[in-house]
């Protein structure tokens, strides 16, 4: 055991480890464009899915059940059938990613929108505001905290995940992940798996930051 | 891509032995989650500084992606099912605990003030007062838990277990799309039975939430 953590302490500090093309410079490099393409995707249908649902009340029922439904699915799963259907693209990868980071956007985004204080509602439209200006200067800003959250639970989830890309063939942090396997080499499988974790965990922290300080002025 | 349905006549002992595996090991992971993060959140929620810890340290957890917590439990359980099972437990934790202290939060202060002043002993307020009060919520998170653990044992594959995420393996070694169609169907279709199985005892379980209101 000790001598596998120490191993593993050499893997991932060793300077040929971290150059050349398939080194994790290059891999960690591939995984973030997997991670954060995928997560642009799904908020570009998610977000104006779940503006429209909690503005119209319409349509809450799909939402709930896009969710479970969401959680449901098997990325494996999903992942190989988009690829026996399309063949040696990345469209297996992007497809389970976004059908991945879909349902949660949509969902904390509409749990944002259907938080805001009703009367604020009216008071906007009270005041002759048209729908869209209630939309976009009243409802959106008062439900950015939950849409964030939505989107960083979606990107923390898409980086965890982004690690299948390798088992159809392609690169990201998986790689080691999948080679390790392969190769039975379990300090490269553990080596790849703690770079995922880390980068996952640190996405995580740095978005929350970033949301706190954007948030810093508002009252809890 | 066609079904190719003889395969499913064929093989309808397989299926049947992969879908209680899959089952197996999402509920056991669900069964589990409850045993550790029933105490933790009755701990959680009575302590308030390890509140934060708690919740933190569950949140920490969960951002670890699937396929990592089972490779970096190899070296400890090695290609079992026990790694299946803990891997799937840890991801359990996160909604379990949180539910469980929400759900315990909700108890209104008067209804446990009640309970002290009949003289009720702390221990049997959490019992019978408190947890059943809790439930609804809690069996919220035991809804959520039990249908991602459902979708998340297939990942156990790469690992040589994966009940129904064998089945994706082997369509996709064989170029072969009934399996992985097959395997996809079935793992949605047990969600959806267990989330209903799981609103049916929520029903049973709690019968104030939806008794008629008897004329005094």
């Amino acid at each position: 055991m000790y001598e596998l953590f120490k191993n593993l302490g050499t893997w991932l500090v060793s300077g040929e480890q971290w150059s050349g093309s398939d080194g994790i410079g290059h891999r960690l490099a591939e995984h973030l464009q997997y991670s954060l393409l995928a997560t642009l995707v799904a908020a570009a249908i998610a977000l104006p899915l779940g503006l429209l649902i909690g503005h119209t009340g319409r349509g809450a029922f799909l939402a709930i059940n896009l969710a479970s439904f969401g959680r449901a699915l098997p990325t494996v799963g999903l992942v190989v059938l988009v690829f026996l259907a399309s063949g040696l693209s990345m469209w297996p990868v992007y497809v389970a990613l976004v059908a991945l980071a879909v349902p949660a956007i949509v969902t904390n985004t509409y749990a944002g929108m259907t938080a805001v204080d009703p009367d604020v509602k009216d008071a906007a439209r009270g005041q002759g505001m048209r729908w869209h200006q209630v939309l976009f200067q009243v409802e959106l800003p008062l439900a950015l905290p939950l849409i964030m959250t939505g989107l960083r639970l979606a990107l923390i989830q898409v980086v965890a995940t982004a690690t299948i890309a390798a088992y159809v063939s392609f690169g990201g942090l998986g790689r080691y992940v999948f080679d390790g396997l392969a190769q039975r080499d379990l300090v490269q499988v553990l080596g790849g798996a703690v770079l995922v974790a880390v980068v996952a965990v640190a996405l995580d922290l740095a978005l929350s930051a970033l949301q706190r300080a954007l948030f810093r002025h508002r009252p809890a | 891509m066609t079904i190719d349905w003889s395969w499913i006549g064929d093989h309808t002992d397989d299926l049947t032995t992969l879908t209680l595996s899959h089952l197996q090991a999402a509920l056991s992971a669900v069964f589990f989650g409850l045993l550790i993060s029933l105490p933790l959140a009755v701990v959680a929620h009575r302590i308030r500084p390890l509140r934060g810890l708690l919740l933190g340290l569950s949140n920490v957890l969960f951002t670890i992606p699937s396929i990592a917590v089972f490779v970096l439990l190899l070296p400890v359980s090695g290609l079992t099912r026990t790694t299946t099972v803990i891997g799937l437990t840890i991801y359990t934790l996160v909604v379990l605990l949180r539910n469980t202290v929400e759900g315990l939060d909700s108890v209104p202060a008067k209804t446990k003030e009640a309970a002290k002043a009949m003289g009720t002993r702390p221990f049997r307020t959490l019992l019978t007062v408190e947890l059943p009060l809790a439930l609804p919520v809690i069996m919220a998170g035991v809804r959520i838990a039990t249908v991602m653990s459902i979708s998340l044992v297939s990942v156990a594959t790469y690992i040589g277990d994966g009940g129904l995420g064998q089945l994706f393996t082997d369509g996709f070694q064989r170029n072969y799309p009934t399996p992985v169609i097959v395997g996809v169907a079935l793992t949605l279709l047990l969600a959806l039975v267990a989330d209903a199985l799981l609103v049916a005892l929520q029903y049973v379980l709690t019968p104030w939430t939806h008794r008629k209101q008897r004329a005094a």
